[in-house]
Formats: structure tokens, sequence, C-alpha cells
């Protein structure tokens, strides 16, 4: 067998195990896998309706995932990415309660990104301050902002921004339509969604490629000590990457208030998940600006066609996302065991000295 | 509060996160980091009520819950130690998977009322005033958590092959060359703990916690992690930070009923920001600006502010996450 056969049926074979280990699950649960498909399919693509809700939330998801694509490269897990969309909803929110009443919409919804970027920017710069200059690990300061953002939503939304003569987790009040991004006539995605969230993704997959902000990003990534030996100002620009990303994820947090398709108001886990989403996405693309777009739209259409499935059979909630879970940790697998082959194969035709160390973080 | 029913209640709700520590603790000596920890409680918390409803036994769903926190721990050595996968990235697509298998699974058991460890005081010691109220009037997986510390301590400290674990996390190349077998010994620490975090599951659901609900358990696993570094990976500091976060966590539950007035939601959240102060704490000192501060301030306070910073800075074990390569 020659390399690329075995390298695709390699792959293949990670899709494989997901599949398969997702089937199990769901005949543990007493339904049927190919019925499953079905549902999932007819889900997620049935109807128009069921594309623009997939595309819906393909945006945020797109968003975040571009943002990652610039920490993840400069080799930080900013798993605070939750709390930077959370965020941004929560100062858009606030923006606009401010000026709905005393400026024209498209102003007020401007000025609405605005507030969502600088909401974002700001938690993701915390968490990059804890990181640089504590040695709080971005993983433990991030996760631990993601429940204190959570906790400051469901504190607005029962207090000062509370319905009024109701104390409930429903949310604040929703913005009159005029605050609501346009949609295509007859399909409820906004295309200022779609193109900023797609300018987004190439203007990083451009900045990775070909300028000296990317490049040097990367060389961090792959060794700060000798980035930071060479002369590159390594705090800035791990700041810039968290600052940048938490933009990302703040404007996304200002769609998902504002959005043609989103429920146009504060309320808690409005995040949904998207940007432990976008963490996988990107895990899965390797740091391919190109593979993000396909992957991010595939597992969109997961997580929205799987709520038929959740509604048909009463499942959890949490089954598409298992499923999204199964296939990253089979393909990850896979991969792995890939390079493993692929040096053993070289090893045999050069042997390696014997205690050469490699830390095991990319 | 009387202050020996609030020690025998810490005592008592203690179990999850000190088994979580320790078997984090193990793992992390050996130089393997399972993430994980979030999730793998989840689902070992769920695993085991599950079982326990089943079978009508705790035994049972002790043991299913430390087989199903071995078998997680037991991907994250195969991703690092046998494919060389980054840690953190299986570690952390691991948390979000076991978090919802766990949800997904565990469907069928939210809110079923089901077995619970029974409370089992030691006769004789169990009259003892104070002590034993606190230490003996308690239930089984309690004695053994405190049996745990201890023997974790023991082993690490007294023994040859404890003196071996801590060479895996230090210096893996030295301990290879000195005739560990380093990558089984990890698989073996890392199976251990995985199983010792499985417990801490099954100390929730069929003991701290009884039942099975959507996010009851949430968010404990990351405090577990920081509560590992807060300990600098040695059983006893790390065990004292466990208590000292159930402590807390007690505390908080008697206050949010004497003040009315503060919101609800702050009290749930009071952990995180807490265990970002803490992390901070301990990894502070070496920051320029910190030896600026400390520069201005009068010599006498400057001297007692540095020895206590230095004595709360931590160090992780020097191969932690790196993987020796070996052909």
């Amino acid at each position: 067998m020659d390399r690329q056969t075995q390298d695709w049926l390699l792959r293949l074979m990670g899709v494989g195990l997901a599949l398969l280990l997702s089937a199990l699950i769901l005949l543990a649960l007493g339904v049927s896998p190919l019925e499953a498909v079905v549902l999932l399919f007819h889900g997620a693509l049935g109807t128009p309706g069921d594309l623009a809700a997939v595309l819906t939330a393909w945006v945020p998801v797109l968003l975040c995932s571009a943002g990652l694509l610039l920490t993840y490269s400069s080799g930080l897990w900013n798993i605070g990415i939750e709390g930077q969309i959370v965020m941004g909803a929560v100062f858009t929110t606030g923006m606009l309660r401010l000026v709905q009443d005393l400026l024209p919409p498209p102003l007020a919804l401007v000025l609405g990104a605005l507030a969502g970027l600088v909401g974002g920017t700001l938690w993701a710069v915390l968490a990059g301050l804890l990181r640089l200059y504590g040695n709080v690990s971005e993983i433990f300061g991030g996760l631990g902002l993601n429940f204190v953002a959570g906790s400051l939503v469901v504190y607005l939304v029962t207090g000062p921004w509370s319905r009024p003569g109701t104390g409930t987790t429903s949310g604040t009040i929703p913005f009159p339509p005029s605050l609501w991004l346009p949609a295509f006539p007859g399909f409820a995605v906004s295309p200022v969604e779609l193109a900023l969230a797609l300018v987004a993704l190439v203007l990083v997959g451009i900045a990775l490629r070909g300028t000296h902000f990317g490049l040097r990003l990367k060389a961090i990534g792959k060794n700060l000590r000798s980035a930071f030996l060479l002369g590159v100002p390594v705090n800035r620009y791990l700041l810039a990457a968290f600052a940048l990303c938490g933009a990302l994820a703040g404007l996304a947090g200002w769609i998902l208030v504002v959005g043609a398709s989103a429920r146009h108001n504060l309320f808690p886990l409005i995040s949904s998940g998207y940007g432990f989403l976008a963490i996988l996405v990107v895990l899965l693309a390797n740091l391919n600006a190109l593979w993000v777009l396909p992957i991010s739209f595939f597992f969109a259409a997961i997580s929205m066609g799987s709520l038929e499935l959740v509604y048909e059979r009463q499942l959890d909630s949490a089954v598409g996302s298992a499923i999204q879970g199964l296939l990253v940790l089979s393909v990850l697998l896979t991969q792995g065991l890939q390079r493993r082959l692929l040096e053993k194969r070289a090893g045999r035709e050069k042997a390696r000295p014997p205690t050469e160390e490699e830390p095991a973080a990319d | 509060m009387d202050l020996t029913i609030f020690l025998a209640s810490v005592l008592a709700a203690a179990p999850p996160v000190l088994f979580a520590v320790l078997g984090e603790t193990i793992t992390e000596k050996a130089g393997v980091i399972n993430l994980s920890l979030d999730g793998t409680i989840l689902l070992t918390a769920m695993a085991g009520f599950a079982v326990a409803l089943h079978t009508g036994s705790v035994v049972p769903g002790i043991l299913a819950a430390m087989l199903v926190g071995a078998l997680v721990a037991g991907i994250v050595a195969l991703a690092s130690l046998t494919l060389r996968l980054p840690q953190v990235a299986t570690g952390f697509v691991l948390t979000l998977l076991t978090r919802d298998l766990a949800y997904v699974l565990g469907n069928p058991y939210v809110r079923v009322p089901g077995p619970q460890v029974p409370h089992t005081p030691v006769p004789l010691l169990a009259e003892w005033p104070v002590v034993g109220k606190i230490l003996f009037d308690q239930d089984p997986l309690v004695y053994l958590s405190l049996v745990a510390i201890v023997l974790v301590w023991v082993f690490m400290f007294k023994t040859r092959p404890g003196l071996m674990l801590q060479g895996l996390g230090e210096q893996p190349a030295a301990a290879y060359a000195r005739g560990a077998e380093v990558v089984r010994m990890r698989y073996l620490y890392t199976l251990l703990g995985g199983a010792l975090v499985g417990l801490g599951g099954a100390a929730f659901s069929l003991l701290v916690a009884p039942g099975w609900a959507r996010q009851k358990f949430e968010g404990i696993g990351w405090i577990a992690l920081a509560i590992v570094i807060f300990g600098n990976w040695h059983p006893l500091r790390a065990a004292l930070g466990a208590y000292l976060f159930v402590a807390l966590q007690t505390l908080a539950t008697t206050l949010q009923s004497a003040m009315p007035d503060v919101p609800t939601q702050v009290f749930p959240t009071l952990p995180f920001p807490l265990m970002i102060l803490t992390l901070l704490l301990v990894t502070v000192s070496g920051a320029d600006w910190m030896n600026r501060l400390l520069a201005r301030l009068p010599p006498g306070l400057r001297r007692v502010l540095s020895r206590t910073i230095q004595m709360l800075q931590t160090v992780p074990p020097a191969g932690l996450g790196k993987v020796p390569r070996r052909e």
C-alpha cells in the first residue's frame, strides 16, 4: 500500500470511528442511527428556514474561529472566548438601551457593534494581562472569566435590566425590529452578518499567510523563547492576538443580539457554546483558514440539525455537541497515529538520537 | 455557627474535590496533564449514579465511576504518551465530550431518586466529644478520603516507587536513563489519577449531592485543577487547598441566607474570581511589576510581604506536559 492510500484510509478510519461511536450511543438511547441521520439532515437542510438557522449559527462560529486562528497560531488557548462573546452581547445591549431612543437605528446599530467590539476586547485583554503579567495560564484565567461573565448576565437580566414587573431569567425586553439587521427577502439571514464573518476570516487568513504580523505570531507559537531572543516584542504580539480575538468574539456577541434571526435581547447562555465549538473547528482545521469554512458550516449544520433529533426523540440537547466532540477526538487520534507511522517510516531510514526531548504542546 | 458542626460539615462535603485533587496531583506529578477533569467528574458522577441505581447498591456504582475515570484518563495517556498529541488539545476536547456524554446518556436518570452512601458513625469513637463528632461521625467515603491523603503522602515521599514518580515528572530523561520504564509508569499513574477523579465524581452523585441533574456539578473540575496548582503538586498542601475551598463554599452558603440583599448569583460565581486571584497570588513572584511594587514599600513590610509571596509560590514539575522521545 502506498503512502497516500494509507493516509486516506486513516482519515476515513477517524471519521468511521466517530460514526461508529455515535451510532452506539444512539442505540443505547433507543434511537436507530439511520433514522437519526435522516432527522439530522432534515433538521439542518429540510426547509429554507432550517438552512437560515444553520447560517445563523454559522456566522458566530466563523467569527470566533477567525479570532481563534490568531490566538491558536501564537500558541494561546483562548478558552475565555465564551465569556468574550457574552461581554460583547452585554456591551451591545447596554449601548442599544442607552441610544435606541436618541439616535436613528443604523447609527445605534453601529454604536452597538463598536460597544460589542470593546466588550469582547476588554474581556480578552484581561485574560491576556493575567497571563502575561501574572503568570496565570490563559486557560484558567479565561475559564474563570467565562463564569463571571455568565453570572453578570444573570444579574443584569434579573436585576437592573429586568423586564418591568418580572424577575425571570428569560432575558431583557427584545429590541424593536428597527434594531434588527436587515434580512434577505424571505430568508431570515442578514447579508451583513454573512459578509462580516467571511471578511473577518479572509482578513485573518491573509494576515497569517502573508504579513509580518502573522508570521511573527506563528513564530511565537512555534517557539516563544527563540522569537523573544530574535527581538520580537512577544508580549505586545500576544496581547494583540488576545485583543483581536476578543474583538471578533465581541462582534459575534453583537450579532447574537441584533442578527436577523437572533432573539434580539440579552439572555443567560447567549453564547450558546459557539465559542467552544469554534475551538473544535480550529483544532480540526489545524490553522488552515480555508478549512475553517467547510468545517464550521458542517458543525453548525450538526448543531441545528440535531435539534430536530432532540425534539423528535426527547433526547438531551447536548447530543449534537457530543457527536461533534466524538468527531474531533477521533480525527485528532487518527492524525496522531498518522504522524507516528510517518515518523516510524522516517526512523527506519535514519536512526534518531535516543533521548531528545520535545514539548508536547504545539 | 458552632465550630464543631462547621468543621464536620466541611469534612463531609470535601470528598469529591479532595479525591479529584489527589488524583490529578498524582497524574501531573508523573508529567501528564489530564485537563478533562470538569467533564470527567460529570461523566463519572452520572455513571456511578446510574450503575448504583440499576444494581441497587453504591459499591458497584463507585467502582463503575472509577473505571470510567480511568478510561477517560486512558485516552489522555494514549493521545499524549503514545501518539504525542498536545495534552491541552485532547484534554480540552475530552472535557467537552465527557460533559456532553454525561448529559446525553444521563438524560433518563435526571432527578430519579437513588441509593446513597449511608451515614456510618464509628462505634465508640463517634462518642468522643468534639474530635469524635468531627472525624468519626461521618460516612465511609469521608474516612476513605482522610486515609487517601495520608496514603498518597506516604507513597510519594516515603517509598521507592514514589520517589521514582517524582523523577518521572521532574526529569523523565534521567528517570529513563536510570532504568525507569517512563512511558509505562506514566500510563499507570494517569490511569490511577483518573480512577481517583472518578471516585470524586461518585462521591458527588452518591454522597454530597445525591442524584443526577444537568449542570449540577459543572465548574468544579476546573477548580480542582486550580487547587492542584495552588497545592504546588504536594498532596498535603493540595488537600489543604481542597479543604479551604470547601470551607469557603460552606461559609458562602451560610452567608447567602444571612445576606438577602446581595444578589443570589454572586455566591455561586465567587469561586471563580477567587480561583483567578489565588492563582495570581501563587504564580506572581518574579513578575517585574511586582518587584518594582515591593521595592517601593518600607523595608519591614517589604520583607514580610516578599517572604509571604515566596512561601506561596508554586513550581510545576519540570517535565509537566513534555513527552520524552525514544526510539
